[in-house]
């Protein structure tokens, strides 16, 4: 059982607040993605849960004991490198084998473990190369199965796809998937890539500015973005943004369309809606059309609504062209509300 | 300038220089060693190597090696270790280090023998704590412990730099990595420091050995100074036969003998530091 609790870490450089007010809590076996842009310090609260970083402020729990004080080794994790760190000097047998030979097992155990995990990966034939024989995607096998030959209690893996060409990425996401879903271990994977997110994830925790956004499951991150960031983040296209004023109680005006909306008492609100919930119809926002493009499975169309970019994924089969006025109309049930001061999401 | 030609131009002076100035002299001594005026001969090495001070000067030559290079093999690996994880002012470290580079080794060895000499500091330092009446004579025929000590010392303080600065370099080109993986899959420091230090420094090691033995059998200057003709090394009976006897003959053998023991050096160290088929470090 290995439920990783983080409770109130922070992280300063210097002056530079890296990380600030982080609590989460991983559940047992659960594939949690840290998901953010460069520099908002998923990276660093890997490297915190790690023990290669130590935290400013704050506790990291793991299966019940307190984690942070104590060295790599003794944490139960094992962890698989962006750059992967697979050693050029030692085969690929002994980088698989080389947490095991640090725990001094029997030459039978490792050589037992190194085998198994190796054939999981794919990789049993490459066990006498070198790194330096192996391709990236080689190479990035060798460092999962090092991990995975230690079992530990939690698999931490720092962006451990993007140095591989897409197609391989592709491959890599589902097999990653399916071995730690064999393997019962806690996994926290990094990445930037949110696609990488959605399709792995049992729940992405999104990041931005040192500070955890939303931490829930990838379609209730995708349906319900806990804040505007989140919206303006995931999803290709991203959501679109409207001002919003009142009209009445619970009704809004969104570039000349009557909505129903929150009751609040805000000046403004923020209206935004995914590209694809927009529907052609006889009454709505009038749109320009800006940029056409055909995407084969729909047509990604790029207009102007009441001065502000907006985009709607519609069916390939339209006849637009740059120019036309579009009436669109959002889907009700899809429409979210976020509040341009906190911005959050308002109900 | 056609591409395939222009490398070899490039490198041409250089090529030119090293056979005008070291190839050619080169050939000459060893035909001068092989030759006593009447034709090929080993006449020249007989002579040399039969003479009772050869096996003298081979053993203290393979003694002070042994005892020094290990000595600064391993403090050049810790100052290396300790240089490379300084955040601040490393590079004024590394300046301080390697001063005694800048010094001749001729004058190596006086500074050395400003300190043992019989008026030295040591002496006076010695006097002055009240540890000895008069002054000692410490580089005597008597003392012959404390001229191998002395020597050794100047050598290590002289010559670390230079494998210090080698191993500097090849440090820092191991990615943090590397450590970080080590340190996540149970390596302690120590063994950090072997299994991943240590081989992957392999070949700046190899280089800073190399050149370090090679100067070890070449030592002379700093010998001279202290040991004077206590302590008999190869180099310094190569002078002697050159100047002292004029005979160029066997001065000429001496040589080829000292370079013979540098390569087999060079071959052992490169054999022993080899980076195994197909890793690439």
């Amino acid at each position: 059982m290995a439920v990783i609790e983080i409770k109130n870490v922070a992280k300063r450089f210097g002056n530079y607040q890296a990380l600030s007010d982080i609590n989460l809590t991983i559940e047992d076996q659960e594939f949690m993605v840290l998901l953010g842009a460069s520099g908002c310090g998923k990276s660093t609260l890997l490297r915190i849960i790690a023990g290669l970083e130590t935290a400013s402020e704050g506790e990291v729990w793991i299966g019940g004991k307190r984690i942070d004080h104590l060295p790599p080794k003794d944490r139960g994790i094992a962890m698989v490198f962006q750059n992967y760190a697979v050693f050029p000097h030692l085969t690929v047998f002994e980088n698989i084998g080389f947490g095991l030979r640090m725990q001094k097992l029997p030459n039978d155990e490792v050589t037992r473990r190194v085998t198994r995990v190796a054939e999981l990966m794919h990789i049993d034939a490459l066990l006498k190369r070198y790194s330096g024989e192996l391709s990236g995607g080689q190479r990035q096998r060798v460092a999962v199965a090092r991990a995975l030959a230690m079992e530990p209690d939690v698999i931490l893996m720092d962006e451990p796809l993007s140095n591989l060409d897409a197609l391989l990425r592709m491959e890599m996401r589902a097999e990653l998937k399916g071995v730690l879903a064999e393997s019962n271990t806690t996994a926290i994977y990094v990445t930037h890539d949110q696609v990488e997110a959605m399709s792995m994830a049992d729940r992405i925790s999104v990041m931005h500015q040192g500070k955890i956004v939303q931490a829930a499951s990838p379609i209730e991150v995708y349906r319900n973005p806990a804040a505007e960031f989140v919206a303006g983040f995931i999803g290709n296209p991203p959501m679109n943004f409207l001002t919003a004023t009142p009209a009445g109680t619970g009704q809004w005006q969104v570039a000349g369309l009557a909505l129903d909306g929150p009751q609040s008492g805000a000046e403004t609100l923020n209206f935004a809606i995914r590209p694809e919930d927009l529907r052609l119809s006889e009454m709505g926002m009038q749109a320009k059309v800006k940029i056409v493009e055909p995407l084969g499975a729909h047509l990604l169309v790029t207009c102007e609504v009441d001065g502000t970019l907006f985009r709607a994924v519609l069916d390939s089969d339209l006849a637009v062209k740059r120019g036309d006025t579009l009436t669109l109309t959002p889907q009700p049930d899809r429409i979210r509300w976020f509040d341009p001061v906190s911005t959050r999401a308002v109900a | 300038m056609n591409a395939r030609f222009l490398p070899y131009v490039l490198i041409a002076p250089v090529t030119l220089f090293l056979c005008l100035f070291f190839l050619y002299p080169f050939v000459l001594v060893a035909k001068q060693a092989f030759s006593t005026g009447a034709g090929f001969t080993m006449d020249n090495f007989r002579d040399v190597v039969s003479y009772w001070k050869f096996p003298i000067s081979m053993k203290n030559t393979l003694l002070l090696a042994a005892a020094v290079v290990p000595v600064q093999l391993a403090l050049a690996l810790l100052m290396a270790t300790m240089v490379n994880k300084m955040k601040r002012g490393r590079d004024l470290v590394l300046y301080v280090w390697t001063i005694p580079l800048g010094i001749s080794d001729l004058a190596a060895g006086i500074i050395w023998l400003a300190i043992f000499e019989q008026s030295g500091f040591l002496n006076s330092m010695m006097h002055g704590l009240g540890l000895i009446d008069r002054p000692v004579n410490f580089l005597s025929y008597q003392h012959p412990g404390v001229v191998f000590l002395a020597i050794a010392l100047a050598e290590i303080w002289r010559a670390t730099a230079i494998m210090l600065v080698i191993l500097v370099a090849g440090i820092g080109l191991i990615p943090k990595e590397y450590y970080e993986a080590a340190e996540v899959f149970g390596a302690s420091p120590w063994k950090r420091f072997t299994r991943i230090t240590l081989p992957l420094l392999r070949p700046s090691l190899q280089t800073a050995l190399v050149l370090r033995v090679i100067l070890a059998f070449e030592v002379f200057a700093v010998v001279a100074a202290l040991g004077g003709t206590l302590f008999p090394v190869l180099m310094g009976e190569t002078y002697a036969y050159q100047f002292d006897l004029l005979n160029g003959g066997a001065a000429a053998a001496m040589a080829l003998i000292i370079l013979a023991i540098s390569i087999g050096f060079t071959l052992i160290i490169l054999r022993l530091l080899r980076v195994p088929k197909g890793a690439t470090i």
